[in-house]
C-alpha cells in the first residue's frame, strides 16, 4: 500500500515541523518585538543542543527532562545578552544590527566548533528507535515526545501573551512603542524579557533536536536559515504562523527528501520560501507592517 | 574622470598618489605572501565596492552576492573549461548571466513590494537555492567541484589569466581602482541621486516622480554585473569551485563587511574596510600559531568579538571617522 508510505512520511514531517516550528517562534517573538532580527539563532540552537547532549551523556538525564532547566538558562542569556549589548542597537540601521548578530554568530559558532569539534555527535537515547503502531502506520515516540513537549511550551507562550500583565505590556510594546513608553512602560526591561523568552523557545527546541539528530556545530548556519524560511512563510512576528511555517517546511522536508533526494531537501524549502515571498510577502498568516 | 580629479583638494590628490603609487610599487617590496594578501585585500575592497553600489547607494540590503559571485566564476570557468573560450571574452557571458539572476531577484523584491529584512532573506533564498542545485549539476562537477586545468604550456598565457601571483594583482588593483572611479562617477549622477533619494524616502522620492522600481533595478544590475567580474577573477585566480564554497551564505558575509566596516554609501569605505578586516584575518593565523592556540575556532572567535566591537565603536564606519582625521573631506551619503 502506497499511500501508508506517504502517510508514514507525512505524520513524521509534521511532528518535526512542530519542533522546527518553536524554534522559529523564537526568532518570530525576537523580531516582532524588538524588531531584531535574531541571525545568530540556529547557532543559539545548536548550543542548546550541546548542553542537552552532555547532560544526556553525562548524568544520563533525559532531554526531555533537561527541555526546562535549559529554556530557563537561555532565558538568563538572553536577557542579559539584550542588557547589555542588544538595547544599545536598538534603533540603529538594520545592517549595523546585522553585523552585531553575525559577530556574535561566528563567536557562538567556533566556540562550539573549538570545544566540540566539528564530528556529528549522537545522542542515541535508549528509546530513540521505538514506535507506536497504528494500524499500517508506524510512529517514533521520539518524535510524538518531542513534537507533544513543542507543542505545550508553544501554547503556554501564547497564554502568557494572552492572559498576563507582562505579556500583554509587551504586545504593547510590539503593536506602538511609543504608545507603551508614553503610558510608562520600561520599554528595554520588557525588551529583555523579549528576548530572553525568545532564546528559551531556542533552548527548549535544541534540547528537543537532539532527540531527533545528532549535534554538529555546521548546524548553527543551517538552522538560521531554517527558522528565517519558517517564520517568513508563516508572517514574521505572528506566532501561530511559526507554527503552520513549521509544519509546512517539516512535511515539505520530509516529502522531498523521500520523493527525491535528502541533499535536495532544502532546496524546495527555499523553493516555498520565494513563492511564498511572491504570493504573500508578509507570509501566510502575516499582518502588513 | 578628469571632473572627478578637479574636484579634489590637493591634499586629497597627494594622499591619494601616495596610496597608488605604493600600491603599483609594492610587488617590489613585498613578498609573495604579502603580495597574495594585497591581493585578497583588493579583490573584497572591489566585490565590496560593487555590493555597497546597491546597498549604501540605493539602500537595498543583499545578503546574497555570492550568487553572483559564483555564477561569474562557474560561467566563465565553464566556458573556459569547455570551449576554451578565454575570461575576457567569458567575463561578458558571466556578466550577462549574473546580471539576468540579479534582474529575477530584484523583479521579484521590487515588483511585489518585498522591503527591508524581506528582501535581504529572498537574497539568501535565492543564492542557497543555487548553491544546492549547482551541487547536483553534472556537467559543472557538482558537489565535487569543478577544477580549471592547470597546464604549464599555458602559463605564459596572460591574456588568458594563465598566469603567478603578480599577474592576479595587478588585475586586482585595476579592478579595485575601476571600481571606485566607478562609485565616484555614479555617486554624482543622475542615477547615483535617484539611488541617494530612493534609499532615504521612498514614498518622497516616488512623489517628485523618480521611477523607484526603476532605480532599485539599475541597482541590482549595476551591482550584481560588477561583482559577476569580481567572479570570473575569483574562478582564474584559485583554480577550483566548490559550490559549497562559492555560494556559501559565509561568502556572501564576508564580502559585505568590509563596506560596513569602512563605511557605508561612501565610496573609499570599501577599499579601507577590505584594509582592516583581510590583514586582519591573516595576522590572527600568525598570531595564534605564535601563541599556539591555533585550534580551529580560535581565528574566527577573535573575528568576531573585533567586529562586535568596531561595529559598537564606530556606528557609521572607519572611513568618516578616519577622513576626519587624515583632514579630507568624504561624509557618508
Amino acid at each position: 500500500m502506497t499511500w501508508t508510505i506517504y502517510l508514514n512520511v507525512v505524520i513524521q514531517g509534521v511532528l518535526t515541523g512542530l519542533v522546527y516550528g518553536l524554534m522559529a517562534l523564537g526568532l518570530s517573538v525576537i523580531f516582532g518585538v524588538v524588531r531584531v532580527v535574531n541571525f545568530a539563532h540556529g547557532e543559539f540552537a545548536v548550543v542548546a543542543m550541546y548542553v542537552a547532549f552532555l547532560l544526556f551523556r553525562s548524568l544520563g538525564l533525559d532531554p526531555l527532562v533537561t527541555m526546562l532547566p535549559i529554556a530557563a538558562l537561555f532565558f538568563i542569556v538572553g536577557f542579559a545578552l539584550q542588557t547589555t549589548l542588544i538595547n544599545s542597537f536598538v534603533g540603529r540601521p538594520e545592517h549595523d544590527q546585522f553585523i552585531l548578530l553575525v559577530g556574535i554568530a561566528i563567536i557562538v559558532l567556533n566556540s562550539l566548533l573549538m570545544i566540540f569539534g566539528p564530528d556529528a555527535q549522537p545522542a542515541n537515547l535508549p528509546y530513540a528507535f521505538d514506535s507506536y503502531a497504528i494500524g499500517p502506520v508506524f510512529i517514533d515516540k521520539v518524535r510524538v515526545y518531542s513534537a507533544v513537549a513543542a507543542l505545550a511550551i508553544a501554547s503556554g507562550l501564547f497564554a502568557f501573551f494572552r492572559y498576563t500583565a507582562t505579556g500583554t505590556a509587551i504586545r504593547a510594546c510590539a503593536d506602538n512603542l511609543t504608545g507603551a513608553a508614553v503610558v510608562g512602560l520600561d520599554v528595554k526591561r520588557l525588551y529583555a524579557i523579549t528576548f530572553g523568552i525568545g532564546l528559551a523557545c531556542v533552548g527548549a527546541a535544541g534540547a528537543l533536536m537532539v532527540t531527533i539528530a545528532d549535534a554538529a556545530p555546521s548546524l548553527g548556519p543551517a538552522y538560521t536559515l531554517l527558522a528565517f524560511i519558517i517564520v517568513i512563510v508563516g508572517g514574521l512576528g505572528s506566532m501561530a504562523g511559526a507554527l503552520v511555517g513549521g509544519l509546512l517546511i517539516g512535511v515539505s522536508e520530509a516529502l522531498s527528501g523521500f520523493l527525491i533526494e535528502p541533499s535536495m531537501k532544502s532546496m524546495f524549502s527555499f523553493a516555498l520560501l520565494i513563492a511564498v515571498l511572491v504570493l504573500r510577502p508578509h507570509g501566510l498568516l502575516g499582518r502588513r507592517a | 574622470m578628469i571632473e572627478l580629479w578637479r574636484g579634489l583638494g590637493s591634499r586629497e590628490r597627494g594622499l591619494l598618489i601616495g596610496f597608488l603609487v605604493a600600491l603599483v610599487a609594492a610587488p617590489l617590496a613585498v613578498d609573495r605572501y604579502l603580495l597574495s594578501v594585497l591581493t585578497l585585500i583588493l579583490y573584497f575592497a572591489y566585490v565590496g565596492q560593487a555590493w555597497n553600489l546597491m546597498m549604501g547607494f540605493a539602500g537595498q540590503l543583499s545578503l546574497g552576492h555570492a550568487l553572483y559571485v559564483g555564477l561569474g566564476a562557474y560561467v566563465a570557468a565553464l566556458l573556459w573549461f569547455y570551449f576554451g573560450i578565454g575570461p575576457w571574452l567569458g567575463v561578458f557571458a558571466a556578466v550577462a548571466v549574473a546580471m539576468a539572476a540579479g534582474a529575477i531577484v530584484g523583479w521579484l523584491g521590487f515588483r511585489f513590494g518585498v522591503e527591508g529584512v524581506y528582501f535581504a532573506l529572498l537574497t539568501i533564498a535565492a543564492a542557497e537555492f543555487t548553491r544546492i542545485a549547482f551541487d547536483h549539476l553534472g556537467f559543472a562537477g557538482g558537489s565535487g567541484g569543478l577544477f580549471l586545468p592547470y597546464e604549464e604550456r599555458r602559463l605564459g598565457e596572460w591574456w588568458n589569466l594563465r598566469g603567478g601571483q603578480v599577474l592576479f594583482y595587478y588585475l586586482a588593483l585595476i579592478l579595485a581602482v575601476g571600481g571606485v572611479i566607478v562609485a565616484a562617477r555614479l555617486a554624482r549622477s543622475r542615477l547615483g541621486y535617484h539611488w541617494l533619494a530612493v534609499r532615504e524616502d521612498e514614498p518622497a522620492a516616488r512623489s517628485l516622480g523618480i521611477d523607484a522600481f526603476r532605480a532599485k533595478m539599475t541597482a541590482v544590475l549595476v551591482s550584481s554585473g560588477m561583482t559577476a567580474v569580481g567572479g570570473v577573477f575569483y574562478a582564474f585566480y584559485n583554480n577550483n569551485l566548490f559550490p559549497g564554497q562559492v555560494f556559501d551564505i559565509g561568502r556572501s558575509i564576508e564580502l559585505l563587511l568590509g563596506p560596513i566596516v569602512g563605511g557605508l554609501g561612501t565610496v573609499f569605505g570599501p577599499v579601507v574596510g577590505a584594509f582592516i578586516l583581510t590583514p586582519l584575518g591573516e595576522s590572527l593565523i600568525v598570531l595564534t600559531q605564535k601563541l599556539g592556540i591555533d585550534a580551529p575556532g580560535v581565528k574566527a572567535i577573535f573575528y568576531g568579538l573585533i567586529l562586535v566591537v568596531i561595529i559598537y565603536l564606530r556606528p557609521s564606519g572607519v572611513w568618516p571617522w578616519l577622513a576626519r582625521i587624515l583632514g579630507v573631506a568624504e561624509r557618508a551619503r
